[in-house]
C-alpha cells in the first residue's frame, strides 16, 4: 500500500514501453505491405524469412527497397526524437529541437555546396552525405568553441550561438541557391525536404547502428536528466556531474542529428513534437521519455513515410509535409484535451 | 565536526576573505548578515558549486577528496528558491535518493521509498504526495524541498533562508524539527536566516557575516549586541531579552 504510487509507476512505464513497442511492430508490418504495389502481409513475411522466389519482383521490392527504407525510417525517426528529448532536457527548454542549434543548417550548407559545385556523383554518391555530416560537425565545433569558456559549457550561451549559426547557415544557403543553376536548385530543394530513400545500404546500417548506440548511452543519463529538471546547481547538490552530463548529452545528440540529416535530409518537427507527445501521455520523467520518444518517433516516421508514398502514388510527397501536418494537429489535439481536463 | 580553515571562495567581483570556524556534530548554527554579505556565496563554496581555497573537512575527511556523489550523500542543501516543475511531490522528494542510486537503476527500492515517506511525514507534506509541485504554495514547496534534503540522509544540512516563505506556525515547526533532528540524529545544521529573533530563539550559535568577512561568532546573546547590529545593518535597533526564554530579541528603534 505504501508503495502504491511508485510501484504503479514502474508498471505504467513497463506497459507504456510494451505498448509503444507493439505500435512499432505494427507500423513495420504495415509499411512492409503497403505501397505502390500491394504485397499481402503474409507474403511479405514469407519473403523476408527466405521463402518464395528470390528472383521475383516482390522479393526485390520487399528486401531491397522497403526493408532498408523501414530500417532507415525507424532509425531516423527514433534518433531525431531521442535527440530532441535529450536536448530539451539539457536546455530545460521545451522549444528546443535537434535543428535549433544549426546542425541541420550546417549539413544543408555542406550538401548545397557539393551540389552547386556539381560533385554530387563523386565517391559513388557518398560525397553528398559526407559533406552533410562534415557540415554538421563543423557547426558543432563552432558552437562548442564559442559556447565554452575555460572548459566550462554555458548552456544558454551555446543555445544563443547555435541559433545565430543557424541564421548564418540559412544566409549561406540563400547565397548558394541564388548562384545555383536551375537543375542544382532543384537538387538542393529536394534534398532539403528530406527523404527516406537511401540507395546505399551501408549508410542505412551505419545510421541504425549509431542510433542504437546513442540510445544505449543515453540511458546512462536518465537520472542526471531528471535531476537537471531542478536546475543545474540543484542537480549538482544531488551528486550529478552536471558539466560532464551536459557536454556528453550535447555532443551525442548533435552527432546523431548530424548523421540523420546527412543521410535523410532535413525532416522537421519529429524531434520537437514526439518528445512532447510522450510528455503529454506519460509525464515529464526521463525514465520513460528517452526510450518512449525513441519508440514513438520510430513508429511516427514510418507511418508518415507510408502516407507520404501513398497519398499521391505513384508520386511521393516530401515526408516533412506529413510529419509537420500530422504531428502538429495531433499535438494540438492532445494538448487541448489535457487543458480541458 | 565540520571545520573551515582559512576558507575562501567567490567571483571576480566579490570574494570572501579567509574564514575559519568549526561546528560540533549535531550543532545548529544560524548564519546572519545583511544582503550581499556573502552568506550564499559561502554555501556555494561549501557545496563545491564554485571553487574554493583553504581547508574544508567534515568528520575528519577532506570534502574536496570526495566525489560529487559521495559529497551529496553527506551534505544536503535546501536552496533559496524551489524550482517547481510539474513533478509529483513524492517523485520530487524521492530525488533525494539519487546520490545512492546505482547508475543503471531507475527505480527506487522499497527502502528508499520508506525513507522518503518518513521525511514527508516529518515535514508535514505526506498528504500532498500525489499532488504536483506546481500545485503547492510557496511554503509547502519549501517543506517539500526540506523533505528532499533530509531524504539524502546527510550529516550536514545547509538551509538557505528556508523559513522565508513559511508562516509563523511552520517557521516554528521547522525550527523545532531541526532542533529535534540535531538531538536525535546528530544532524549538523547551517542555516542562513534573516529573522534575527527566530535565529536567536532556536540556533545554538550564530555566525554574523559582513562584506565577505565573518565578523562575529558565538551564542546569540554574544553576537546580537545593539552596537554590533547597528554597525553591520546600519539601522538603529533595540535589543532586550525575551521574558520567557531569556534569548535576545532585536527590535527596530
Amino acid at each position: 500500500m505504501t508503495n502504491r504510487v511508485t510501484m504503479n509507476k514502474k508498471t505504467t512505464y513497463f506497459l507504456a514501453i510494451t505498448g509503444l513497442l507493439l505500435l512499432l511492430i505494427a507500423a513495420v508490418l504495415f509499411s512492409l505491405s503497403v505501397g505502390e504495389m500491394h504485397i499481402g502481409l503474409g507474403d511479405a513475411l514469407r519473403l523476408l524469412a527466405g521463402g518464395g522466389n528470390s528472383d521475383s519482383l516482390e522479393y526485390m521490392l520487399v528486401t531491397q527497397v522497403r526493408l532498408p527504407r523501414i530500417m532507415l525510417g525507424m532509425a531516423v525517426g527514433g534518433a531525431l526524437s531521442l535527440a530532441g528529448a535529450m536536448l530539451q532536457g539539457v536546455y530545460r527548454n521545451p522549444l528546443v529541437e535537434p535543428f535549433t542549434l544549426g546542425i541541420s543548417g550546417g549539413a544543408s550548407l555542406g550538401v548545397a555546396a557539393v551540389i552547386v559545385l556539381g560533385w554530387q556523383a563523386s565517391l559513388g554518391g557518398l560525397l553528398l552525405p559526407l559533406a552533410g555530416f562534415a557540415g554538421a560537425l563543423a557547426v558543432l565545433a563552432l558552437v562548442w568553441f564559442f559556447g565554452t569558456r575555460k572548459r566550462q559549457v554555458n548552456i544558454q550561451h551555446i543555445l544563443l550561438v547555435g541559433v545565430m549559426v543557424s541564421f548564418i547557415c540559412s544566409s549561406g544557403m540563400m547565397f548558394l541557391m541564388s548562384i545555383a543553376s536551375s537543375e542544382s536548385l532543384h537538387g538542393i530543394v529536394f534534398w532539403t525536404m528530406g527523404s527516406l530513400d537511401e540507395p546505399n545500404t551501408a549508410l542505412v546500417w551505419i545510421t541504425v547502428g549509431a542510433t542504437i548506440a546513442v540510445l544505449a548511452l543515453s540511458l546512462l543519463f536518465v537520472n542526471p536528466l531528471n535531476a537537471l529538471r531542478l536546475g543545474e546547481e540543484r542537480a549538482l547538490h544531488l551528486g550529478v556531474n552536471t558539466q560532464l552530463a551536459v557536454k556528453l548529452l550535447f555532443v551525442l545528440a548533435s552527432v546523431l542529428t548530424g548523421l540523420c540529416v546527412a543521410v535523410a535530409g532535413v525532416i522537421g518537427f519529429v524531434g520537437l513534437i514526439v518528445p512532447h507527445l510522450v510528455r503529454l501521455m506519460f509525464g515529464n520523467d526521463y525514465r520513460i521519455l528517452l526510450a518512449g520518444s525513441f519508440l514513438l518517433g520510430a513508429s511516427f516516421l514510418l507511418l508518415s513515410d507510408v502516407a507520404a508514398r501513398s497519398i499521391i502514388a505513384p508520386n511521393e510527397l516530401p515526408i516533412g509535409v506529413i510529419t509537420g501536418l500530422v504531428g502538429g494537429v495531433v499535438f494540438i489535439f492532445l494538448m487541448s484535451r489535457k487543458i480541458a481536463r | 565536526m565540520f571545520t573551515l580553515e582559512n576558507f575562501s571562495c567567490g567571483y571576480p567581483s566579490f570574494r570572501l576573505s579567509e574564514i575559519s570556524f568549526s561546528v560540533a556534530k549535531g550543532d545548529f548554527i544560524g548564519i546572519i548578515g545583511p544582503n550581499g554579505s556573502g552568506k550564499t556565496t559561502l554555501f556555494r563554496g561549501i557545496t563545491g558549486v564554485i571553487p574554493s581555497t583553504g581547508e574544508i573537512e567534515l568528520d575528519g575527511s577532506d570534502l574536496r577528496m570526495l566525489s560529487l556523489r559521495q559529497r551529496a550523500q553527506r551534505i544536503a542543501v535546501v536552496p533559496q528558491t524551489v524550482e517547481a516543475d510539474s513533478v509529483s511531490v513524492e517523485d520530487f522528494v524521492l530525488m533525494g535518493r539519487l546520490p545512492y542510486l546505482p547508475r543503471f537503476r531507475f527505480f527506487e527500492t522499497r527502502n528508499d521509498i520508506e525513507i522518503a515517506e518518513e521525511q514527508m511525514r516529518l515535514c508535514d507534506i505526506f498528504h500532498y504526495k500525489s499532488k504536483l509541485m506546481t500545485e503547492l504554495s510557496g511554503g509547502e514547496q519549501q517543506r517539500a524541498a526540506i523533505a528532499r534534503a533530509l531524504t539524502q540522509q546527510p550529516d550536514l544540512l545547509l538551509l538557505d533562508e528556508a523559513t522565508a516563505h513559511l508562516d509563523i506556525t511552520h517557521q516554528a515547526r521547522l525550527m523545532k524539527l531541526i532542533r529535534r533532528l540535531n538531538e536525535t540524529t546528530s544532524l549538523t545544521v547551517l542555516m542562513i536566516i534573516h529573522d534575527l529573533n527566530l535565529a536567536a530563539e532556536y540556533c545554538n550559535r550564530l555566525l554574523l557575516m559582513h562584506n565577505g568577512h565573518l565578523c562575529a561568532q558565538g551564542n546569540p546573546a554574544e553576537v546580537l549586541s545593539e552596537e554590533r547590529i547597528e554597525r553591520v545593518y546600519q539601522t538603529p535597533v533595540f535589543v532586550h531579552s525575551n521574558p520567557l526564554s531569556g534569548k535576545p530579541v532585536v527590535m527596530l528603534r
